[in-house]
């Protein structure tokens, strides 16, 4: 395992940044098999207040996979990532109907403890959002507060080793990591992610703040992390989601007759498909950048 | 010159004649304070105990009621204030009611006179239910009353000011929202309240008139010795001074003099401390 990891951390670098190991990129250009599903949506609405924000979204998200969610502004992509680990829980007004399964479990059934939820699916926001810590105690901030057990320096090494960051940072490790580029943040906050043993990571526009050099390498992450982990990524970026993902679910935002805006899935399908021979031309015109 | 840069200059102008008469007056005040007082404001004045006799009254026993009086009040307001801002920003839900009334308040309570707070401590703590008598611990808890609002509003700003962000990342790993509260809000937030926290203090250290009330000491020539001991308080030794009549043997007012200089030291030394706090930890994010 630890030789495996290290190869491909070699490989990566020769490779450079922005570029996929090339094994990888064979194994996303072959015709899919579906995986099993990880989450189960079956009409799943969420609202705020009496508004829905994306309505009726119905599709299963792989195990091992990496989904990307696209749509324009305001089609409620967010949203809907967000409900994934029940962190709309925290917007007082926000309502989330339907069924969302995890594993086969309802996620939002009464007795399920959204603390424990959010356990096992961690999440990379938009922005990096580093604790005002040393880059060691926001590693081992996640482990603490869970009370794992188990060497703490060694828990961070290891979520740094898999974020790609260990060589970096190992030498500042006490530094504040406020003083890191923000693109060492946004892998520090996927670090921290990690160390927490989750089963699924959930990204919302993780590099919508990052310069391309820092997006390649958090690609270059992702890829690699498919193997363990399942990823559900929310983007903007086309090419992004072409690049990374293994299936893509495209939203439209709609307009109901008083004149509310909500979000709604048009298609989903394996990338390939919905980025060369997409099914609805509203798809089409999306990735071929017709309309933005 | 045109009418418009006419009235630009008289507006500026006028705005500095505003400035002109706060620092005049404030910088006669002071001299005349330091004219007064500065020879008698010695180490003997701060060892020495009031006297009838003006050459040997020293403000020692008020210091010390002072300071004692802070710890309490201190020891009161840290605990209740932050926890009620922790309450109103973290938990409350701000669509009750209950939770806009005690808002508003707090607010309003930030704006009660100081001698209602005085009455209030006579009632319920000097005498009444609690009946500690006019002790250290009545006046420190009733100076806390009277600034408990002022902490409540500093640290729930500091509480506020800590990014939506934060608490997202410690909740999305699992967090409570406790532990969010315990170990990511309030450390970020310490520098804020400790500045608000001061802030009160420094209101709570010049209030006399709450004292007054409660039943604070006008003469008293030995420290406090515990929560339990009868005081005197620094502005209330200062007022006595002042009100006695004085002669050409027995001249109380550079004491008085000597006195306000000595708060106004602490004053500046506290309110230093404040803004060295707030520069030291400016906004990382």
């Amino acid at each position: 395992m630890e030789v495996t990891e290290q190869q491909r951390t070699e490989q990566q670098k020769r490779a450079g940044p922005g570029v996929p190991a090339p094994a990888l990129q064979g194994v996303r250009r072959a015709p899919h098999a579906r995986q099993k599903p990880i989450f189960q949506l079956d009409g799943v609405t969420v609202s705020y207040g009496r508004k829905p924000a994306v309505r009726d979204v119905t599709f299963d998200i792989g195990e091992n996979e990496i989904t990307a969610l696209i749509g324009p502004s305001g089609c409620g992509k967010s949203t809907l990532i967000r409900c994934l680990n029940r962190m709309n829980d925290l917007i007082p007004t926000a309502r989330v109907d339907g069924k969302l399964a995890y594993h086969g479990q309802d996620l939002y059934a009464s007795g399920v403890d959204p603390v424990e939820v959010r356990k096992r699916i961690g999440m990379v926001f938009q922005k990096p959002n580093p604790f005002p810590k040393s880059i060691y105690d926001n590693i081992a901030f996640g482990p603490r507060v869970l009370g794992m057990k188990g060497d703490m320096d060694e828990i961070v090494r290891r979520a740094l080793e898999q974020a790609a960051l260990w060589d970096e940072v190992k030498d500042r490790l006490k530094t504040n990591a406020y003083g890191m580029s923000g693109g060492q943040q946004q892998r520090l906050c996927i670090a921290r992610c990690l160390a927490v043993e989750p089963d699924v990571i959930l990204m919302d526009e993780p590099c919508s703040a990052l310069d391309p050099i820092s997006t390649g390498k958090i690609e270059d992450l992702m890829m690699d992390l498919k193997r363990r982990y399942s990823i559900v990524i929310v983007t903007h970026n086309m090419q992004q989601a072409a690049r990374v993902s293994d299936r893509t679910a495209f939203f439209t935002v709609e307009l109901d007759e008083e004149e509310h805006r909500s979000g709604r899935v048009v298609e989903f399908d394996a990338t390939e498909t919905v980025f060369t021979n997409p099914a609805d031309s509203r798809t089409e015109a999306y990735v071929t950048g017709k309309v933005g | 010159m045109t009418a418009r840069r006419v009235k630009g200059i008289a507006f500026q102008g006028a705005l500095i004649g505003c400035i002109a008469i706060s620092v005049l007056l404030l910088g006669t005040l002071l001299f005349d304070v330091v004219s007064d007082g500065s020879g008698d404001l010695d180490f003997e004045f701060i060892t020495s105990f009031a006297s009838i006799d003006a050459e040997q009254s020293g403000i020692q026993a008020a210091l010390w009621g002072t300071v004692w009086l802070m710890v309490v009040c201190a020891g009161f307001i840290v605990p209740v204030g932050v926890a009620t801002a922790i309450y109103l920003e973290e938990y409350a839900d701000e669509t009750k009611w209950w939770n806009r009334m005690i808002e508003v308040n707090i607010q309003n309570l930030a704006a009660v006179p100081s001698i209602v707070y005085g009455i209030l401590g006579l009632a319920f703590l000097v005498r009444g239910p609690i009946s500690l008598g006019p002790v250290i611990l009545a006046g420190g808890l009733t100076l806390g009353l009277l600034v408990l609002p002022v902490v409540i509003v500093a640290a729930r700003e500091a509480i506020r000011a800590v990014p939506p962000s934060i608490r997202e990342g410690s909740m999305a790993l699992g967090a409570t929202q406790w532990q969010t509260v315990w170990r990511q809000v309030l450390p970020a937030s310490v520098p804020g309240i400790a500045t608000g926290v001061i802030l009160a203090l420094s209101r709570a250290i010049g209030e006399t008139a709450p004292l007054i009330v409660v039943g604070a000491a006008t003469f008293i020539a030995f420290n406090p010795e515990g929560l339990d001991s009868r005081f005197t308080a620094m502005p209330i030794q200062i007022f006595d001074w002042i009100s006695r009549p004085s002669s050409e043997l027995n001249d109380y007012r550079p004491l008085a003099a000597a006195g306000i200089l000595l708060l106004m030291l602490l004053l500046v030394a506290m309110n230093s401390v404040a803004i060295w706090l707030r520069n030291r930890y400016e906004r990382r994010w």
